[in-house]
């Protein structure tokens, strides 16, 4: 019996350590961001900056809050997040609700109509031939209302609304007199929070992450949610050009261009990424539950 | 005759009546209905123009049909080939990923320190709230191969640097563990709500039976979440073919495109960017197809041997 003890404690040892060094490995690169953003750019660049600031700086978040881009992405980006999420809950909510009341006629016909699109859609270009046919290019709509919902999320909303709203609850309001419209304001939302706060939770941070609608469906740069701008400043290097205007017409030397792409760069991954890094600690239940209640096999 | 015509008749009352009574569930279907049927039944219609010379000013039904003539050309095209290839490889290098985070789970859930615990998790799914912009983004300022921290690391080892991302053999395995990366810690929340189900007297039984930790994970832990792993897996092949091309797209430059040249990316540039619909269509339909015959194979394969499958 000591024996096998003593390997447990071994292997105990062991496997602290694999998921030590795991998770070390996984972060790394995030205390580096942050260093880094606070860290003078030549410490930066020339490697002696590796995990802990070197000359504290804050220029690079003075320049990333001057930049008017930045700050137009930003505004955009929490409108179409707060836009889009309230979009969301009103198309998936009702649906999902009368999905699970067996009162509903067709119930089969519905749910392959929607789970039909698991399996197959029309592709990119079919649907954005759609998206411009609506005069929707170029407008906030076209962000938020393709993918406003999927078959996974309907799915997932209808199986809670089976298991913690009972039949018997709603047939004694029906026999009150109450309508569905009634019951579901004011019975069964006020039940069913915790699903209201995973699905918005779970479709707000794809669309405050997302980019690629916006890139093919938006042409002005003034509508540009973030993403597209930290892809221009931090993948296509557009940054100096943006910030020598803002320098007032000083002629900037080359290095200090080169300083300033970079003291900006990690700045604005903090500025954009921040909110979110922040918050998901508190709300991770939520997100767990979403992902477990979604993996509920139908 | 008689009985069936009034069997169809009382079905006609009972529908109409239940209408009546439940018009305002059927309004709740509504918006639901609308959405698919203007965003994925209709583009499901507009598929057609893979087989058409598609023209605005024609529409949809006006444009000429053409038959297989953009297939043709794209199947015989000289990056046919090579689209395939880079596609095909970038996705089964994903695949054999697959088991990371089953590991990683397996490790965490044999964790006794509950605080420990609770910190590593939380903080290994961090990267999964960070866009791919970013991730990219973070790509480009890493690996540069004049500032970026891992060619200063070969530099200080004495090694040559290495100009990482315009460089068509590094592509895939950045593209790939960066992924990991991103993804790893997020992956294992399934895995371990499976293994918190595994019933504890199997685990008593096999101690009273003198098993060692490694025997029990690999006899009872994996044998218990198996059902769990098959129905993930045929998901992740579901998706074979089109994970990640968002980030394909952002990692993308000529001097890599060697081997970052996907089906997707091909369809985006040419589709959206040079306008060339029907043509962009017939190659998104050539993707679909495979996707669909794929999902359907694996899932009757999985049927047939560990009787998991989706359906």
């Amino acid at each position: 019996m000591s024996r096998f003890s003593l390997s447990d404690k071994a292997f105990d040892r062991l496997n602290l350590i694999f998921v030590l060094l795991v998770t070390l490995i996984i972060i790394y690169p995030l205390i580096f961001v942050i260093s880094a953003s606070i860290s003078d750019p030549h410490a930066v660049n020339t490697g002696k900056m590796w995990l802990w600031p070197v000359d504290l700086t804050f220029e690079g978040f003075q320049r990333v809050f001057q930049n008017d881009a930045i700050w137009t992405g930003y505004k955009n980006t929490i409108l179409y997040t707060a836009v889009g999420v309230i979009i969301h809950l009103f198309v998936l909510l009702p649906a999902s609700y009368a999905l699970s009341r067996k009162e509903l006629m067709g119930k089969k016909a519905w749910l392959w109509f929607i789970l039909f699109t698991m399996l197959f859609n029309g592709g990119l270009i079919p649907t954005y031939l759609v998206v411009r046919n609506l005069q929707m290019l170029d407008t906030m709509w076209a962000i938020v209302i393709p993918g406003v919902v999927g078959a996974w999320s309907i799915l997932v909303a209808r199986t809670f609304f089976q298991q913690t709203i009972p039949d018997q609850l709603v047939e004694a309001a029906k026999i009150d007199g109450a309508s569905d419209i009634y019951l579901f304001f004011k019975v069964v939302l006020p039940l069913s929070m915790p699903i209201i706060a995973v699905m918005a939770l779970f479709h707000g941070v794809a669309l405050w992450n997302q980019y690629f609608n916006a890139l093919i469906y938006l042409r002005s740069e003034d509508k540009f949610p973030l993403q597209l701008i930290l892809r221009q400043i931090l993948i296509l290097n557009e940054v100096s050009a943006d910030s020598a205007s803002s320098a007032a017409g000083s002629a900037q030397s080359f290095a200090d261009q080169i300083k300033t792409a970079s003291l900006v760069k990690y700045a604005v991954i903090i500025v954009s990424a921040l909110p979110l890094l922040i918050v998901y600690p508190f709300l991770q239940r939520f997100f767990v539950k979403g992902v477990l209640i979604g993996s509920v096999k139908e | 005759m008689a009985k069936n015509q009034s069997i169809q008749k009382g079905r006609g009352a009972v529908i109409k009546k239940n209408f009546l009574r439940n018009w305002q569930l059927y309004l709740f279907m509504m918006p639901v209905f609308l959405y698919f049927f203007i965003f994925h039944y209709i583009p499901m219609y507009g598929v057609q123009i893979a087989f058409k010379d598609y023209f605005a000013t024609l529409g949809i039904w006006g444009s000429e049909w053409v038959g297989f003539e953009h297939f043709e050309r794209f199947f015989s095209s000289y990056y046919f080939w090579r689209l395939l290839k880079n596609t095909i490889i970038l996705n089964l290098y994903m695949l054999v990923l697959f088991p990371l985070p089953i590991i990683l789970a397996l490790a965490f859930n044999e964790l006794r320190n509950g605080a420990f615990k609770k910190w590593t998790q939380t903080l290994t799914y961090a990267p999964h709230f960070i866009s791919v912009v970013v991730v990219v983004g973070m790509l480009v300022a890493f690996l540069d191969p004049n500032t970026g921290l891992i060619n200063h690391l070969l530099r200080a080892l004495g090694m040559d640097t290495i100009p990482f991302l315009t460089s068509p053999d590094w592509f895939r395995h950045i593209f790939v563990w960066s992924g990991q990366w991103q993804t790893l810690g997020w992956s294992t929340i399934i895995y371990l709500a499976a293994l918190a189900g595994v019933n504890p007297e199997l685990h008593e039984a096999a101690k009273v039976d003198g098993a060692t930790r490694m025997q029990r994970i690999t006899r009872i832990n994996i044998p218990s979440i198996m059902p769990t792993i098959v129905i993930l897996f045929i998901l992740n092949i579901g998706n074979f073919m089109q994970i990640g091309f968002e980030k394909v797209l952002l990692m993308q430059n000529t001097l890599n495109s060697e081997t970052s040249d996907v089906i997707q990316t091909f369809v985006y540039e040419t589709g959206i960017l040079e306008g060339q619909y029907s043509f962009a269509a017939a190659v998104g339909l050539f993707e679909s197809a495979i996707n669909i015959v794929l999902l359907i194979t694996v899932n009757q394969i999985a049927r047939k041997v560990s009787e998991n499958s989706l359906w």
